[in-house]
């Protein structure tokens, strides 16, 4: 094997690298004067790289926005990829939708000497989604109901801007999916989009996943790790479950999101990112504010932008829209031939109220298509508790109270899921009804909790979150 | 022969639709004659500017892109159409007035223009 030397790369053919790029690369100047370009943006603009040497890059890639003159006015402080969407006209007379990323380029001596600019062309891409029913549904987002549609009308708008953005909601409501949508519908789309889950973690595991370390940081730091805000440079980083931040962090994210700078653990050396960071939550973070257990500067600075999602049972008719999406669905990833609900079935699911909300309403449809030998689903093909008694007019959970999402009585709110096992006393307060549910589901599920969660229509960190809450483990 | 070219500062505009400014002369025998008329357009707009050509009875423009449909419509009001030209409006205007400029030209002039 002949010896390991990156030396050889010092006299890399720089032209022959962009040529293996997938999208037109042009090298300019800091005026904006074309330096040199690969075959495929000679391609899109049809201009050979030799002819338009020294030109204006506008002049060739005749883009909206003005290429140039976005880059000459980017200062490149805080950001270290300028990305930006809009359309050029290209050699053949068609205005293509493109995406722009600019980077600075600087020599060895750490000097400025240009810019390099790729350009995706995103047409085809942009295309594709509309031919998918919307935005929305494409994203898997579905919903006619009108609280459903103004989140949704909302959507470009939440995902145009940088701002930071708090989604709201009770658990299974779909904060993720809409976190992840507006990521997908942004100028940031072909970067990272990073989850974390800030309630699964303990606080010093927590930093170090967010904002990374540096080898010896801690006992067991075995080597450099980015951080999830590192990793999602020039993306979107999504916390969900901020109310369980603990308040130390609480002060680092304050920070970054003031300076867009931070240290990794151990680290004496700043790092800077350009992250857009979304938010969820299922708690009430206003009155954990009046509680001190949440920082109030931070929560202004979290709730620039919010987005509420309502419970499923303030969304009326969309639960049948739901149902029905979820039995084609299920039915044709399970291979089965399932046409629908019996009526009576179909009655029963829809007078139901599911506390876990959407979630919830999956599981359900997903163990009944299971379940299910013949073409339609009947109401001895869903799970147990869903036709057990009803105590309360509760939700889930308290906690998954928010300030906005209070509850519309429509008559079908009151019909959390008690497992027929339980029978709670006159006047149990809604936390022993819950701890019994979840103990009665454990028992069910010989301890297991992946499907003690899937039984109560949760997420697993919010089965974990409750357990903890109610001292269970 | 009227010809008209999209402007921007002193060169062609890069593109037609985003023109926000005209520059229309009248040539006699390959050479300009009066005075040209620069006019501001009250924004960009493909559509405006198609108006304003055929009401100003243009025979030939010179510009940057321009979109399929534009250059068609265009060109079945007979109108000609020079398109993505890159250079000073002086010089595309020389040679669109004694017939030789050419669709896609990058003019370049000896002093080095100071827009290329």
């Amino acid at each position: 094997m002949k010896q390991y030397d990156p030396s050889a790369f010092s006299g890399l053919d720089l032209l022959n690298l962009l040529n293996g790029l997938p999208h037109g690369v042009v090298l300019i100047d800091n005026e904006g004067r074309i330096v040199s370009a690969n075959r495929i943006f000679e391609a899109v603009t049809g201009y050979a790289a030799n002819d338009v040497r020294g030109v204006g890059c506008d002049f060739v890639l005749r883009a909206n926005p003005d290429i140039k003159k976005s880059i000459l006015e980017s200062t490149f402080d805080t950001v270290e990829i300028l990305s930006l969407e809009g359309d050029i006209i290209n050699v053949n007379r068609k205005k293509a939708l493109v995406r722009f990323f600019v980077s600075p380029l600087n020599s060895q001596n750490g000097k400025k000497i240009g810019y390099m600019v790729a350009v995706e062309d995103i047409t085809a891409l942009k295309a594709h989604d509309r031919q998918r029913q919307g935005l929305s549904e494409a994203k898997g987002i579905l919903g006619h109901s009108p609280k459903m549609q103004e989140i949704l009308d909302f959507m470009p708008i939440l995902a145009r801007t940088d701002t930071t953005l708090l989604i709201t909601g009770e658990t299974g409501t779909g904060k993720d999916l809409l976190a992840e949508a507006i990521h997908h519908e942004s100028k940031r789309a072909s970067y990272p989009f990073i989850k974390v889950n800030c309630g699964a973690l303990p606080e010093t595991l927590l930093e170090s996943e967010l904002f990374g370390h540096v080898r010896g940081a801690y006992t067991g730091a075995h080597s450099d790790k980015p951080g999830m805000f590192r990793l999602a440079q020039g993306g979107t980083l999504f916390l969900t479950e901020i109310g369980d931040l603990p308040l130390a962090l609480q002060v680092k994210l304050l920070t970054v999101l003031d300076d867009r700078e931070f240290f990794p653990l151990g680290s004496s050396k700043k790092v800077q990112v350009d992250v857009r960071l979304i938010t969820g939550t299922n708690r009430d973070l206003r009155q954990m504010v009046k509680d001190g257990t949440f920082r109030e500067d931070l929560y202004y600075r979290l709730n620039v932008l919010r987005a509420h999602l309502p419970a499923l049972r303030e969304r009326g008719d969309d639960t049948t829209l739901l149902l029905d999406h979820f039995v084609k669905l299920f039915s044709t990833s399970l291979g089965k031939d399932i046409k629908g609900f019996s009526e009576e079935t179909m009655a029963e699911l829809t007078r139901y109220a599911y506390p876990g909300n959407v979630r919830e309403l999956r599981n359900i449809v997903e163990y009944a298509v299971n379940v299910c030998p013949g073409e339609r689903i009947t109401p001895a093909h869903l799970p147990t508790y869903i036709h057990a008694p009803t105590v309360s007019t509760q939700p889930a959970s308290q906690s998954a109270r928010v300030e906005d999402g209070e509850r519309q009585g429509d008559g079908r709110n009151a019909l959390p899921p008690v497992p027929s096992e339980m029978n709670f006393a006159q006047g149990s307060t809604w936390s022993e009804i819950e701890k019994g549910q979840i103990l009665a589901a454990l028992m069910k599920t010989g301890g297991n909790r992946s499907l003690a969660a899937i039984q109560l229509g949760w997420g697993r960190s919010t089965l974990w979150r409750k357990i903890k809450r109610y001292a269970l483990d | 022969m009227k010809i008209l070219l999209t402007l921007r500062d002193n060169d062609v505009a890069p593109r037609f639709d985003l023109a926000t400014e005209v520059l229309i002369v009248e040539t006699d025998n390959n050479t300009p004659v009066g005075k040209p008329r620069n006019i501001l357009l009250p924004g960009p707009s493909a559509d405006e500017l198609c108006s304003l050509i055929i009401k100003e009875g243009i025979s030939l423009v010179v510009c940057g892109g321009i979109e399929e449909a534009h250059f068609e419509y265009l060109t079945w009001k007979k109108i000609t159409v020079i398109d993505k030209v890159i250079g000073s409006i002086v010089e595309a205007l020389r040679l669109a007035a004694n017939g030789s400029l050419k669709s896609g030209a990058i003019l370049r002039n000896s002093q080095g223009d100071k827009s290329l």
